[in-house]
């Protein structure tokens, strides 16, 4: 096949599809009014109508889900896709669905390198039971703290938690506080005990492995939060490319000394430097969902640092999630510049996209330790 | 989409691994120091003779990945590209519109890997505005007489022919009359002085002095050649420049390490930063060489690479000079000096990158222009 930079038919029909149905079903008024909370019932139902949130378990692949994903971004859409596809995918491999069902045998998926024997056998059909009737999973990023897991994307909606407590994997429901704490990008986000609950122990950590998690081979956690990272990459893309169009459209409109503003150098060798940005971390973006989905993870991959090749998914994942945060925060901060003093005011659409911009890419903690990580996995210590 | 490299791929950039390992040693990156003449005879004409030019040579029926892992492994590996570049683009130009004298007489002998070429087209009051250049040529019975003077015409003291742009007619609109000559160098009335340069680089200035020349050596049509320099920088926008921050970071931690500050946090997440970047580049890169394949009219994929290419690396070389800041201050030929004095090099290196081959300024006008759909500012 060889190097193609162009979206597969299935993905070009996946692209067209959602960007209608976010464009008429997650408008702006959808948007404001799901803030401050940032989760829109309604539109989870139309989204679950269309088996959106069980496409990867229908045999998606991670490369169609970031085409989806950076459309739910530009659309701002107030669901929590990304983290329910991430945690279905957790539970599905041990059989679950997020709402309880068993789909076919249950896989024996411990999170440590090998198997000991402390890993448990799949969950018994009673903790099967204790996951029916939910319908939004997501995923705690960090281990819990003192029985709680801090701060958790999508932690206020939805129904299961699927995180690490100790040396367990685990998947806790629960009901959602539907509250999130006052946010800077309107995010429902919350705090959840790891002990309350229904819990389903889905695998413990291998003791000899278990303060070194982050090592290969990848844990399904990490696997998992992997993708976390790389979908969080597309909407943040979708972000930054609406944000970039919208400043485009505001300064060929917004006239000042006769003529559009977009007329001036300054602003146009401002806006100039956006589309790089954006572009080379959707293709990291791609690169990273490629290489998972052809099996290039846990070591399959090459990581060549004298010749700068590189095909292994888990940095990919990671320089995309860094990539493409960047990439929201300077197209969101250059386009409300060049709004002047209405891009700051709540009325202009512009706010939305730049609060959004660094809540989706700092919800994970500070990147900075995401780029030591990044630089662990390249340069092994 | 996908990010494979095709084996048939793999094989030719294998040959050309060789070839630069086989090529390329200490001794010869010091005398293109030594020299600022940036090229390497004895690699440049086995390209040549294994058939490696002709392959890269950018052309319709051209595979653009095979000059994308020609100047991407050249870069990779510090081996002087820049002559090889020139040959190329000018080959390509041949290959597009050249007469069959023109093949025979140049064609072959840059294909072949014999023969260098320059390029004459800024001068000393026009650099991003090429259309104001001075240079005349005059129709003198069935020869042209021409006068002027070129700036930045790099490896014109090694080359055989020059690419020499002229006005010859000045009576139409701005982008009109122009002609585009290959001459020989050794015509009669060319004289070539050396620029010296901040890095080891030498370039020169050249001038034409009632150069008498027939038309056997005017490329396309007369009157035509802003439409030969388009094709002309199409084909140039393929020779790379966008891949320098994977040798500067393999020296940057090859002196890290050595130096022990590799374990740093502030210096490990810097270089992921530029692992980051150096993937971008790579990315942007193979997108236009993907565009080019697919057929495409060359769009500003180009640009967009360039100017993030660039940027990062002026801006990745800087900090390396800092962090390994005083070893780093000292050149090649001192003992010890980071990275063998390649950080040193880096900084210099790095800031014509983003003056040649169209500023970074023009290069912001074309995306703002032909991406972003914002007005023509002049």
């Amino acid at each position: 096949m060889g190097i193609d930079f162009a979206l597969s038919d299935q993905q070009e029909t996946l692209e067209t599809t959602f960007a209608r149905f976010f464009a008429a079903e997650s408008s702006v008024a959808v948007v404001r009014a799901s803030e401050p909370l940032g989760f829109d019932a309604e539109l989870w139902t139309k989204l679950d109508a269309m088996d959106a949130g069980s496409i990867r378990a229908d045999g998606a692949t991670l490369s169609d889900l970031v085409v989806i994903a950076e459309r739910a971004g530009s659309s701002m859409a107030p669901v929590p896709l990304v983290e329910h596809w991430v945690a279905t995918q957790i539970l599905a491999a041990h059989g679950l669905t997020a709402s309880g069902q068993t789909v076919g045998p249950s896989a024996d998926a411990p999170i440590g390198s090998a198997p000991s024997p402390s890993t448990p056998s799949a969950p018994a059909p009673s903790a099967v039971a204790a996951l029916a009737g939910t319908s939004i999973a997501t995923v705690a990023l960090s281990p819990a703290m003192d029985g709680v897991w801090r701060l958790v994307p999508a932690g206020a909606v939805a129904d299961v938690v699927v995180g690490i407590d100790g040396d367990e994997l685990m998947a806790v429901r629960a009901e959602p506080p539907m509250e999130a704490p006052t946010n800077h990008a309107s995010m429902p986000m919350a705090d959840r005990p790891s002990t309350d609950g229904e819990r389903v122990i889905l695998g413990r950590l291998d003791p000899d492995s278990s303060t070194t998690f982050l090592s290969k081979p990848l844990s399904l956690h990490q696997q998992a939060i992997n993708e976390w990272r790389l979908l969080t990459a597309a909407s943040l893309l979708g972000i930054a490319t609406e944000a970039l169009a919208l400043g485009v459209a505001y300064v060929n409109e917004r006239q000042q000394f006769g003529r559009p503003i977009g007329a001036y150098q300054s602003i146009q060798h401002g806006l100039a430097d956006l589309p790089a940005m954006i572009d080379g971390a959707r293709s990291l973006t791609h690169k990273a969902a490629w290489a998972a989905d052809t099996g290039l993870v846990d070591g399959a991959g090459e990581i060549d640092m004298d010749r700068g090749l590189i095909t292994e998914c888990g940095p990919l994942a990671s320089m995309a999630f860094l990539a493409a945060g960047d990439a929201a925060a300077a197209a969101t901060e250059r386009s409300l510049h060049y709004h002047g003093g209405y891009g700051f005011s709540k009325e202009y659409d512009i706010q939305l996209l730049f609060r959004r911009a660094r809540g989706w890419a700092h919800v994970g903690g500070n990147p900075e330790i995401e780029r030591a990580r990044l630089a662990d996995m390249l340069w092994p210590r | 989409m996908d990010f494979a490299i095709e084996a048939h791929h793999r094989q030719f950039r294998d040959q050309i691994r060789n070839l630069i390992a086989e090529h390329v040693d200490d001794e010869v990156i010091e005398e293109a120091h030594r020299t600022g003449t940036n090229h390497a005879a004895s690699l440049h004409r086995a390209l040549g003779e294994l058939g490696v030019l002709i392959r890269a040579t950018p052309g319709p029926e051209k595979d653009p990945v095979e000059l994308w892992l020609l100047s991407s492994e050249m870069e990779k590996a510090g081996a002087p590209f820049d002559s090889t570049g020139m040959v190329l683009t000018i080959a390509g130009v041949i290959d597009a519109i050249g007469t069959s004298h023109q093949r025979d007489t140049i064609g072959s002998g840059l294909a072949a890997g014999t023969d260098l070429v320059c390029f004459g087209l800024t001068e000393p009051d026009g650099g991003s505005d090429l259309a104001a250049m001075r240079t005349r040529a005059e129709r003198d019975g069935n020869q042209w007489v021409i006068n002027g003077a070129k700036m930045w015409t790099t490896m014109a003291h090694v080359a055989d022919w020059v690419f020499l742009m002229t006005r010859t007619d000045t009576s139409g609109g701005r982008y009109d009359g122009f002609t585009v000559f290959l001459l020989p160098m050794h015509t009669l009335g060319i004289t070539v002085d050396p620029v010296f340069t901040m890095s080891t680089e030498r370039s020169n200035a050249t001038f034409y002095d009632d150069v008498v020349v027939g038309d056997e050596w005017v490329v396309g049509e007369p009157d035509n050649g802003w439409a030969v320099l388009g094709l002309m920088l199409g084909f140039e926008r393929g020779m790379g420049n966008t891949g320098f921050l994977t040798p500067l970071l393999r020296r940057f931690t090859s002196w890290a390490t050595r130096a022990g500050v590799v374990d740093e946090p502030s210096v490990r997440t810097r270089m992921a930063q530029i692992a980051i970047d150096a993937q971008m580049c790579e990315l942007l890169t193979q997108r236009t060489v993907w565009t080019a394949a697919t057929g495409a009219p060359p769009g500003v994929e180009g640009s967009i690479a360039k100017v993030f290419a660039t940027d990062a690396y002026v801006r990745h070389a800087q900090w390396a000079q800092a962090t390994a800041a005083p070893e780093s201050l000292l050149g090649f030929d001192e003992a010890r000096a980071a990275a063998e004095g390649w950080i040193d090099h880096d900084i210099v290196h790095s800031i014509p990158q983003t003056i040649q081959g169209g500023t970074n300024e023009i290069n912001r006008n074309n995306i703002a222009e032909r991406f972003l759909g914002l007005p023509r500012f002049r």
